[in-house]
């Protein structure tokens, strides 16, 4: 790896397990010896509200913070939100955007606010690559909604330089031990998404 | 050894390491996650919750002055309830040291306001020290007992939210030896009356100058020389902020906050063609440097609002001609629907405000989860200021109305316990006609469901007394005190409808536990039934997340209501609204 800081931006919804995700990020970074600096904000983060992490990993990390638009990797567990994100994004950056959706009872109850018809189109339009996950679907199969995270984690494990043993025993370490299975089950999944359409 | 930690685990890691005898606070963000690192990880410390900041710091000088290092945690907002033992307690000095956490919130990600608390210590007297990352707020908290120790000091270590919730790689230490101390009498030190005082305020003018040669000396204030022209002078994560956009520029990172090194800034802007400060909020490096004739500037290119970043940063400098570019986002950002935080689906509040929407009272509000009841749809809050505040300001809208029954109070079990007690003290004593409403779900929510009086347990997991509620509402002397349902919108309807037309103070309390802490509660699962759906969105209109429109319109195109199973709890609130009767429990619907 290159003196180079490789900025990853994970966004979703209260809940969906964007801390978790996040931590595994840094983990996996740490564990390969390099340098790594993750930020969120807590407080709200189980109420629905948008959560968003930054991890930022390289041989010496400053800022916690990630600069707008230099953004190299967008993780995102809700499409829109993955749309909220994307000034954030290098126009070369890489955006892994589950298709989930979630919709908050401030748009179905007033005639203000709508949600975008199709969030993925719109984040295409303006990066070139761009990975969209039927996560949900996957997770299903699976037999667990809540592994959207981990699926996009292994998405994005073939995007960084980092081993594939040490994700592995990262998420044993930080994951209960009765998801642990699911879980690995759940990052190969992600393994095996096809990477070609982001290779320029 | 190394650990990816938060500035919030590092401290509590360094409470392990500077042999703290006793830790203690009451949960605020940013800095709850200290306390509750103690209790899980590092349980030779001992820590407890206290009700509020002012009796977790005064047990913290208690401890202090009994001969073991104190450490007290708390927001900034906290400190302000603290403020009272503070400003005193500078006066004596310690025995044992004493070191305050205040945990600031630049940006108000969870907060009423964004304060800046090194003002606070400049106001009381005391020194702080101000870390960049985890491993200066674990290695500061070892320097600052030792600083609290040597100069007889209360010692503030200000933290902010990127530095609390950032984690970063740590090099863990060893617990260094503490010397023993024992409780020592001394009323001319302790006794504060104005002969001992006006003493001890002389004692706390010298050791400002003591510490002020301390801040020359120690290398917590220290100088990044790359042979630049130009310098920076900052601290905190403004310091890491600086170094991401301009690391070839000349540092004076600032450390040791207050008293400032000023004879070396001097030197070391004398030295440069241009130095500008860093900092997040207020001006409070540069204004004391432009007191003492030092010519910087700051503010003027960095704003006083909000918390900075690298972009805000990369701006200032660029607009101050220091840097050529900027990196501007490539991509414009999108206009989007927002996504406020909402109260959870099945959340007990949700009754409450249901009800209070209905009857189009007045709302005083709190600190809490309940805040969220001011959001849109449910549009059922009307104030909020500070902790407690809910049933002073009932009272005073009483008192220019003639009659606030047209007024209820809103407040939390913990918020109660914290400060709404002296509040509705109040309303009996002046004999107020306000309705309290006292929303129990016994736990300290919003902040992730600490323990508190009211529980039956402690921080650290052992049994408590259960303080009751309407036992303690009752002995104030409130002669109207029922409680309520809040999953019952009829009977707590017509409970607020009735306390607010009895005269003299009601209080009604609501009883139901949180439904994500201590347990996550899950109850069957209602479901809509299309056919009997008429699309009049009564349900979209209590803000439960778990309702949401479903693809399938009514005859004019408005949709109709689906209930998420995952989501839906059980709580019945929305079943009890729809006027079609379209919300079933799913069991119920299956059989039919």
């Amino acid at each position: 790896m290159t003196d180079k800081v490789h900025n990853v931006m994970i966004v979703g919804v209260g809940g969906q397990g964007v801390l978790l995700a996040s931590e595994i990020i840094s983990d996996v970074a740490m564990r390969s010896g390099m340098d790594v600096k993750k930020s969120e904000v807590h407080g709200m983060s189980q109420r629905g509200g948008v959560v968003t992490s930054h991890v930022r990993i390289g041989k010496k990390v400053y800022s916690p913070l990630i600069q707008e638009g230099e953004t190299d990797f967008l993780m995102a567990f809700e499409q829109a939100e993955g749309l909220r994100a994307i000034n954030w994004m290098r126009k070369d950056g890489i955006a892994i955007i589950s298709r989930s959706s979630m919709v908050p009872a401030i748009v179905t109850s007033s005639k203000d606010f709508t949600y975008p018809d199709d969030a993925v189109a719109e984040i295409k339009k303006k990066l070139a690559k761009v990975i969209a996950v039927d996560a949900d679907k996957i997770a299903a199969e699976l037999g667990n909604p809540r592994l959207v995270n981990t699926i996009l984690i292994g998405v994005l494990s073939n995007c960084l330089p980092f081993e594939a043993n040490i994700w592995i025993e990262t998420i044993k370490s930080l994951v209960k031990p009765k998801l642990v299975d699911i879980n690995l089950k759940a990052l190969e999944r992600g393994r095996q998404i096809k990477l070609e359409a982001v290779k320029a | 050894m190394k650990e990816l930690l938060s500035g919030n685990e590092a401290v509590a890691r360094g409470a392990v390491e500077a042999g703290v005898k006793v830790a203690v606070a009451y949960p605020g963000t940013p800095s709850t996650e200290i306390l509750e690192t103690i209790a899980e990880r590092h349980r030779s410390v001992y820590a407890q919750w206290s009700p509020n900041e002012k009796v977790a710091f005064e047990v913290g000088i208690g401890a202090s002055l009994g001969g073991g290092r104190a450490l007290v945690t708390m927001k900034h907002v906290g400190l302000n309830v603290a403020a009272d033992p503070l400003m005193t307690f500078a006066y004596t000095g310690v025995n044992a040291g004493f070191v305050v956490i205040s945990a600031d919130d630049p940006e108000m990600h969870s907060s009423q306001n964004e304060q800046d608390n090194r003002i606070f210590a400049r106001f009381a007297g005391i020194p702080f020290f101000e870390p960049a990352d985890s491993q200066e707020s674990k290695d500061m908290l070892l320097a600052g007992f030792e600083v609290s120790e040597r100069f007889d000091t209360p010692v503030m270590l200000r933290m902010t939210t990127r530095i609390s919730h950032t984690k970063t790689i740590v090099e863990l230490g060893e617990p260094v030896k503490v010397s023993e101390r024992k409780f020592v009498k001394d009323p001319s030190k302790y006794v504060m009356v104005p002969a001992n005082a006006k003493v001890r305020h002389q004692v706390l003018s010298q050791r400002l100058v003591d510490l002020q040669k301390f801040s020359e000396e120690t290398e917590w204030n220290r100088i990044e020389s790359n042979g630049s022209p130009v310098g920076i002078i900052a601290g905190g994560v403004a310091y890491q902020h600086a170094k991401e956009v301009a690391p070839d520029f000349d540092y004076f990172k600032i450390g040791f906050g207050y008293p400032l090194p000023i004879e070396r800034i001097r030197k070391f802007v004398a030295a440069h063609n241009i130095v500008l400060v860093v900092e997040e909020l207020e001006p409070f490096y540069e204004e004391q440097l432009k007191i003492a004739g030092i010519r910087v500037e700051g503010k003027k290119y960095f704003g006083n609002l909000g918390e900075l970043n690298p972009t805000r940063v990369a701006q200032g400098l660029y607009d101050a001609g220091l840097i050529k570019n900027v990196v501007h986002p490539g991509i414009e950002a999108e206009k989007l629907f927002p996504r406020p935080p909402v109260l959870c689906p099945g959340c007990p509040h949700r009754g409450a405000f249901m009800a209070l929407r209905k009857l189009g009272v007045a709302v005083t509000g709190d600190i809490g989860c309940y805040t969220l009841g001011m959001l849109k749809p449910l549009n059922a809050l009307d104030t909020c200021i500070c902790m407690g505040a809910s049933i002073g300001m009932a009272i005073g809208i009483e008192k220019v109305n003639g009659s606030a029954k047209g007024t209820v109070a809103v407040i939390g079990d913990s918020t109660f316990f914290h400060s709404g007690i002296t509040g509705l003290l109040d309303a009996v004593y002046n004999q107020s006609n306000v309705t309290v409403m006292i929303l129990d779900n016994g736990a300290t929510a919003m902040t992730g469901g600490q323990e508190h009086p009211g529980t039956g347990h402690t921080l650290m997991g052992t049994p408590a007394n259960r303080t009751d509620i309407e036992t303690l509402v009752k002995a104030l002397g409130v002669k109207n005190c029922r409680s309520v349902d809040p999953y019952d919108y009829e009977a707590t309807l017509k409970a607020i409808e009735e306390e607010t037309k009895n005269p003299g103070p009601s209080v009604i309390v609501t009883h139901r536990p949180c439904v994500l802490m201590p347990k996550r509660i899950m109850d069957e699962p209602f479901v809509v039934d299309l056919e009997l759906c008429n699309a009049c969105s009564a349900c979209f209109r209590i803000s439960c997340p778990a309702i949401a429109a479903s693809p399938q319109t009514n005859e004019r195109g408005h949709p109709k209501a689906v209930i998420d199973e995952t989501m839906c709890t059980g709580c019945m609130l929305c079943a009890q609204i729809c006027p079609t009767e379209a919300i079933v429990l799913k069991s119920k619907f299956v059989a039919a």
